[in-house]
């Protein structure tokens, strides 16, 4: 004796917010069942474990049958199968595109491919993210990026307008679009420290100010790439260290500011030259896609490591890189000032935000 | 030539890819209509094609017009072999044809595939020119409105109530034919849906000619259904009430008459008595139609008049005359016939005199005797010539004969609420017909005098009584109308047979509200509460369920077998009813609907009701347990355990819905016959063999108490079921009828829904019992589990809770529900319960406000009159029955021309405003508006989407919304089918789609109409068919319903501050 067929069609689709995150997350009925009873709203409602299995049941059967529509956000409002309120059809995108920090920096940066998604199981149990969670949340990422991928103007408000994203929402998914875009390297040891809102907090700068969209945001090409002729142009600021002389006078003029402001004077002193380097050898070989791909990681290596273990403060750090920056323009040989500015903007406020343990 | 259909196709969206090489589609549309198909062109390499085509022009007869659906066909053209069909729309015509309907359809419609279900939308516009056919030898029925809704739809007036009106057309079924071993299930689906939609357009054009011929311009309560009788073909068929139905105008040119007739709802006695006489000289009717109206009317009048004094001697006689006349069979006595003579009403020269109305515009419906009902089995056989519909008429008519015969039996000249279906299995075939026999007013129909006179002869019972309450509280004589017949809050519990000559044993004492005229112990109707009956407490939704064993058998002889069974059926879903009406402390049953569903090897009974605590009626009193053998002490514990509780469950109920009858006024009023009271212990006087039981303390003890004898395991079982019918959880009503009796403040917060459940015995060796067990389980569950999904809604209360039970298969149960969860304003319940246990009188009036409203109305020049200063014209204005637009008709209210006039008006409403709110009833109707804006606002945020939401719900309303104009009949039949039902997610996946798509499909026509609501709503077939071997399944789906614009209230009235500027067809607008 059993239940063959067991649905309920309201005419305005019941969605339970509590069983549609349970669904996101990769339960299976038996499952969320267990859940939900663990949470106690069989008692609040006279239900029995009956009640809920079969509620449970069809509330799954109705996000897959809205899992279509989710995937092209825009079809959600003028489809006619479901007649969701409005605040509903926000709730549903919106919980369905939010993703997990920890897988997502699982991926940040990797290709979105089908190898990648081979490899989701690894991921998966790593992060403790279930499977089927995980391959949504790909699915996601994936199909964000195909979408903008090809749209022209400013990536943050393609993706607001064609998942009908809010707007934090859709800045991560643009940091996500524009990581995989770049192949940026994120899961080299010494990055892991390094959460997903402080790639998300870089991506951005990157995508403010490095890309051409920065410059001209109805260029034909967009946001995902960076500027090439800004690339190009950075190699002229190899001057800063190669000519002995610029150098030098760079030193001494931040040294001369900083003189007395800070408690690592010494070892910044003493540091001047190599940190100096790391930067401006950032710089001039981003031109290379390869050495884009290691940004994070070189910016990690040649500058916050040898600053961490000279005990610098955030607040030494800001006084530094201001005073690095702002130097560079007394230099009277020093010609670039606005490739440098536009350069170093970005690498303060990112060095900054990665400057922690 | 006397129509011309035309149709556009604009575009499509979210086709299917067709092509899979350029994951694209080349689409084109075909647009037939009878033999003549257009084309548009293709629109190459789009999933969203922009067509825009030409006008497609039809010229056809209006009879084809009626039959005929539009059809429309999108192919994916395909160069080098056939071209791929992508999905069909129908698109029935008949809302354009009726000049008072929707005018045109556009919008987007989605595309539908019986294989694959909704692909895709198409957006088209169609209009139809229609010429006027004056020959009189027209088979069309053109303009003929048809309302589900089975009461007088809400923004018209019944000026006339014909009678019954009944078609049926056969077919073969295609599914049956020869072709369809050939051809594909696509097209053998399309063949069938097809061929229903032609069916039934024929089906209603025939409705529509007899309605032509009998006067009438409209039928409400139209019920049509499908029986597929297999092999022996496919009947359609439809009842309704023929009606002349005149709009409540809003034209200011008709304003001066309308205001002398009143709008149509709370149409009252009094305004007749009162206005009747100078109204037909003065303003002079329009049309023919309303000539026949009045004259109708007023030889009524005068005879009531003339017949006034001897009023007494005539109410009399029956009983006199009955005292000897010993025992009436089921075809009345004959003395009883022979005062019949005088008192035969037009009804009974009507071949039918059946109402499929629940509900009724008050003064209507007289009195109520019971329910009615009759079955027949019959042996299906093959319908030989589809133009001969004989054999299934010939069946319909014995049972209506019957019914007719069993309300005569029970002293009634009418059936109200009735309804007719089937149940079918092979070749044997349930036929089903039930109603409520009453006594209905001649007022909305054309009879003679002498029915009015039958009328009086029970008037001075009330007469006086009625007359008490109005004076009473209005202090107004002018009220005092000759058609008042009867207390409308008690009146129609009046019995309307014989009281010695009681068809069926029943226990008659005097009404408990009035005092004057004799109850019955208990009352089943299968019609709507009356809106002004007086009831303490709530009301609940109580089921019967009923699970018989049958053996497996052929022809002739299963017919028999179930024969037999019927009666035994019937005879226990009775008494289980009895104690479960019995065991919540009440005593009448509305909306009582008997389903019984035939399989091979059993048969199913379902009988659901509301149940409610009528103040008319004498309390019920407790169920008592008697053991037969009471040998041993064990066993008299076991009994008197199971009567405590069972007591306890009384108690409890009583206090679950609020049943504290008023016995205060009881002791007032005084009875004039020795009543036991309630609380008065008393010894049963049952003799049989409950001796022993009468030392135990029977709270609920009464004369009447009824007796459950436990003398086999039946009986334990019996009692068992009884006790664990699960209460409903907190904040949770439920009931089927249209509303929950004793709740009125609801909000705008609406969720209709079907749920559908199907299970499976897979023990073939079951008792009676286990089998009752199971299906009760299944329905409680069914219950629990709405309520648990509705949780969101509390207080809410599910009305309209409609099952229907089917045996699909040999081991299968079917159970689906359709209904309306509708929140509430919980406050209002509190002061509600307060108000129940107020005194009777009190409460009659507060009950109701509409007819308190309408009270008020009857001395205008007094009450209101005199506060506004200006001399002339005042009085005028406020004798004007519209003039109480507020809470009746805002439209016509604003569409008056003469701005003084309106302003005069408008402070007549806020003055009578004041002075209603001054009386207590108003307190319940003032703040219902607060609600209301409340749940617009947050229905206001919804509107930015593009898909316009479209309200769906089985009632004839939409609460704190006005209905202001019906668009017309939707009816819609779909096959869905697949071969691939694992990869549709299984039986209920391939079940949850096809019925969201259906409500997707009726909300998309409805808003093509230019609708914002779907009224009357109901599914009346799920057929659902699978074979999860062959990964197959099937199912049909067959839905009805009025498409409605309506209005919110709040909007309304901000409308009517303002009159000057708004129009009836600004608030169209805002409506869609």
């Amino acid at each position: 004796m059993s239940v063959e067929l067991d649905v309920f069609v309201g005419n305005t689709t019941i969605m339970d917010k509590e069983v549609y995150q349970l669904w996101l997350n990769g339960y299976t009925v038996n499952d969320a069942v267990k859940v939900r009873i663990e949470g106690g709203v069989m008692e609040e409602c006279e239900a029995s474990a009956d009640v809920l299995l079969s509620d449970t049941m069809d509330q799954y059967r109705t996000f897959q049958m809205c899992e279509r529509l989710l995937h092209h956000p825009a079809k959600l409002a003028n489809q006619l199968l479901f007649q969701i309120p409005p605040d509903r059809q926000a709730m549903l995108i919106e919980r369905y595109y939010a993703f997990d920090d920890l897988f997502v920096r699982e991926v940040l940066g990797k290709k979105l491919s089908k190898g990648t998604k081979k490899d989701l199981d690894d991921v998966s149990a790593k992060t403790g993210v279930s499977l089927k969670s995980c391959r949504r949340q790909f699915d996601n990422f994936k199909r964000v990026f195909k979408v903008v991928e090809e749209l022209k103007g400013p990536l943050v408000e393609n993706i607001r307008q064609h998942f009908l994203l809010p707007d934090q929402l859709a800045r991560d998914y643009a940091a996500i679009v524009f990581f995989a875009n770049n192949r940026f390297e994120t899961g080299k040891k010494k990055l892991l420290y390094l959460t997903f809102q402080d790639f998300a907090f870089c991506a951005g700068q990157l995508i403010n100010h490095w890309t051409l969209g920065a410059v001209d945001s109805m260029m034909e090409d967009m946001d995902v790439d960076l500027d090439k002729e800004f690339l190009q142009d950075l190699k002229d600021l190899k001057i800063l260290i190669t000519d002995k002389d610029l150098l030098d006078q760079h030193k001494s003029l931040v040294c001369t500011a900083l003189r007395g402001k800070t408690s690592v004077f010494n070892e910044m002193e003493a540091n001047f030259k190599n940190l100096s380097r790391g930067l401006v050898n950032i710089a001039a070989k981003l031109i290379n896609a390869k050495d884009v791909r290691d940004f994070f990681i070189d910016l990690v290596e040649k500058f916050i490591e040898p600053c961490r273990s000279d005990k610098w403060t955030s607040i030494d750090m800001n006084l530094f890189l201001t005073h690095y920056t702002n130097s560079a323009h007394i230099l009277d040989t020093f010609k670039h000032h606005a490739v440098w500015t536009r350069y170093m903007g970005v690498i303060k406020s990112c060095i900054l935000r990665m400057y922690h343990d | 030539m006397p129509g011309k259909l035309k149709a556009k196709i604009v575009a499509g969206r979210h086709l299917p890819v067709m092509d899979r090489a350029s994951d694209l589609t080349d689409a084109f549309v075909e647009v037939k209509f009878g033999n003549t198909t257009y084309k548009t062109d293709v629109y190459p390499k789009s999933l969203n094609p922009q067509w825009n085509s030409e006008w497609f022009k039809f010229e056809v007869d209006d009879e084809d017009l009626q039959d005929e659906p539009l059809q429309i066909t999108v192919l994916d053209h395909d160069t080098y072999s056939a071209n791929d069909a992508i999905g069909k729309v129908y698109i029935d015509i008949d809302p354009l044809l009726c000049s008072e309907a929707a005018t045109v359809i556009s919008g987007w419609l989605p595309i539908y595939d019986t294989i694959h279900g909704i692909r895709g939308e198409i957006n088209v516009l169609v209009k139809v020119d229609l010429f006027n056919d004056l020959n009189r030898f027209r088979q069309s029925s053109c303009g003929v409105k048809f309302f589900c809704t089975t009461s007088i739809p809400r923004c018209y007036r019944a000026i006339m109530v014909h009678g019954f009106v009944e078609e049926l057309v056969v077919n073969e079924d295609p599914e049956y034919q020869w072709i369809d071993r050939i051809r594909t299930p696509r097209a053998s689906n399309e063949a069938r849906q097809r061929l229903i939609f032609l069916m039934s357009g024929e089906l209603q054009r025939k409705i529509g000619l007899k309605v032509l011929e009998m006067g009438g311009n409209a039928v409400v309560g139209y019920l049509q259904c499908f029986d597929l009788e297999g092999e022996s073909g496919l009947v359609v068929r439809a009842i309704g009430t023929a009606c002349t139905l005149e709009k409540i105008s809003t034209l200011p040119s008709t304003a001066t008459h309308q205001s002398n007739s009143s709008p149509s709802k709370d149409m009252k006695e009094p305004v007749f008595g009162e206005e009747v006489p100078g109204i037909p000289l003065s303003s002079g009717p329009p049309t023919p139609l309303r000539a026949q109206t009045f004259s109708s009317f007023s030889p009524s009048k005068s005879y009531s008049r003339q017949s006034s004094s001897s009023d007494t001697e005539l109410s009399l006689t029956p009983k006199t005359g009955m005292g000897s006349g010993g025992s009436a069979g089921k075809e009345a006595g004959p003395l009883k016939a022979l005062l019949r003579q005088q008192t035969q009403s037009a009804l009974e020269q009507r071949e039918y005199p059946f109402f499929t109305l629940t509900s009724f515009p008050s003064g209507f419906l007289l009195h109520v005797g019971g329910v009615v009902s009759a079955r027949s089995v019959k042996l299906l056989d093959r319908i030989h010539n589809p133009d001969e519909p004989e054999t299934r008429d010939a069946w319909w008519e014995e049972i209506r004969q019957e019914i007719k015969s069993h309300a005569k039996a029970l002293g009634c000249h009418a059936v109200v609420g009735y309804s007719e279906s089937t149940s079918i299995c092979e070749e044997v075939c349930i036929l089903s017909a039930s109603g409520t026999a009453a006594i209905l007013s001649s007022r909305f129909m054309q009879d003679g005098p002498l029915d009015t006179e039958h009328r009086l002869s029970r008037q001075p019972l009330v007469f006086s009584t009625g007359s008490e309450r109005v004076e009473g509280d209005m202090g107004s004589s002018a009220s005092l109308g000759f058609e008042e017949v009867v207390p409308p809050g008690c009146g129609f519990c009046h019995i309307p047979y014989d009281e010695l000559n009681i068809p069926f044993p029943a226990q008659l004492t005097y009404c408990y509200s009035c005092r004057r005229s004799k109850v019955p112990d208990v009352l089943f109707t299968t019609i709507d509460l009356p809106a002004d009956a007086n009831i303490t407490g709530k009301g609940c939704l109580i089921q019967a369920r009923l699970c018989r064993t049958k053996k497996k058998a052929q022809g002739e002889g299963n017919a028999t077998a179930i024969s037999n069974l019927l009666p035994f059926l019937e005879y226990e879903l009775h008494t289980q009813l009895m104690n479960k009406l019995k065991l919540r402390g009440m005593n009448a049953l509305f909306g009582l609907r008997i389903q019984i569903s035939v399989g091979e090897t059993m048969l199913l009974g379902l009988a659901s009701a509301t149940g409610v605590y009528l103040t008319a009626l004498p309390g019920p009193g407790g169920i008592q347990i008697a053991g037969k053998t009471p040998s041993d002490i064990t066993y008299e514990q076991h009994i008197s355990n199971m009567q405590k509780k069972i007591n306890d469950t009384i108690a409890k109920n009583k206090d679950l819905y609020e049943i504290n009858p008023p016995e205060v006024v009881e002791e007032i009023i005084g009875s004039p016959i020795p009543e036991p009271r309630q609380r008065s212990r008393l010894f049963r006087s049952q003799s049989e063999s409950s001796d022993e039981v009468s030392e135990l303390d029977l709270s609920h003890g009464k004369k009447d108490a009824f007796v459950l004898e436990i003398d086999d395991t039946d009986a334990v079982e019996d009692i068992h079921a009884l006790l664990t019918d699960s209460p409903t959880p907190q904040g949770f009503y439920s009931c089927n009828t249209e509303i929950m009796p004793g709740i009125q403040n609801w909000t705008s917060a609406i969720q209709m829904f079907t749920s559908v459940r199907v299970f499976r015995l897979n023990n073939a060796n079951l008792t009676n019992q286990g089998l009752n067990k199971i299906f009760s389980d299944l329905c409680e569950n069914l219950l629990k589990s709405l309520y648990f999904k509705l949780r969101s809604m509390v207080p809410c209360c599910l009305c309209h809770l409609n099952f229907t039970v089917a045996i699909p298969e040999d081991e299968l149960i079917q159970v689906a529900v359709t209904a309306v969860a509708m929140s509430f304003d919980k406050e209002q319940i509190l002061e509600n319960g307060k108000q129940s246990g107020e005194k009777t009188l009190t409460k009659a009036i507060t009950e109701n406000d509409e007819q308190l409203q309408f009270n008020l109305e009857l001395n205008p020049e007094s009450s209101h009159a005199n506060p506004l200063s200006s001399p002339k014209g005042l009085s005028e204005v406020g004798s004007h029955p519209s003039a109480r637009a507020p809470s009746v008709d805002y439209s016509s209210f604003a569409d008056r021309c003469s701005s003084w006039i309106e302003q005069l008006r408008l402070k007549a409403h806020t003055i009578r405003r004041g002075s209603v709110k001054t009386t207590s009833s108003m307190e319940k109707a003032s703040p219902l508006p607060e609600g209301r804006s409340r749940s617009l606002r947050s229905n206001r945020s919804y509107s930015g989407t593009s898909v316009a939401v479209v309200k769906m719900t089985p009632l004839s309303f939409i609460p704190g919304a006005k209905i202001i104009k019906y668009l017309g009949i939707i009816n819609m039949f779909f096959i869905r089918e697949t071969t691939s039902l694992r990869e549709e997610g299984g039986v209920s996946g391939f079940l949850h789609s096809f019925i969201a798509e259906v409500f997707a499909m009726v909300r998309a026509h409805v808003a093509a109409l230019g609708g914002n609501a779907v009224v009357s709503y109901s599914m009346k077939e799920c057929v659902f068919m699978e074979n999860p071997n062959k990964n197959q399944a099937q199912c049909l789906i067959n839905v009805s319903g009025d498409a409605v614009i309506f209005v919110r209230e709040s909007e309304l009235e901000a409308a009517s501050v303002q009159p000057q500027s708004t129009t009836h067809t600004s608030n169209g607008g805002e409506g869609t």
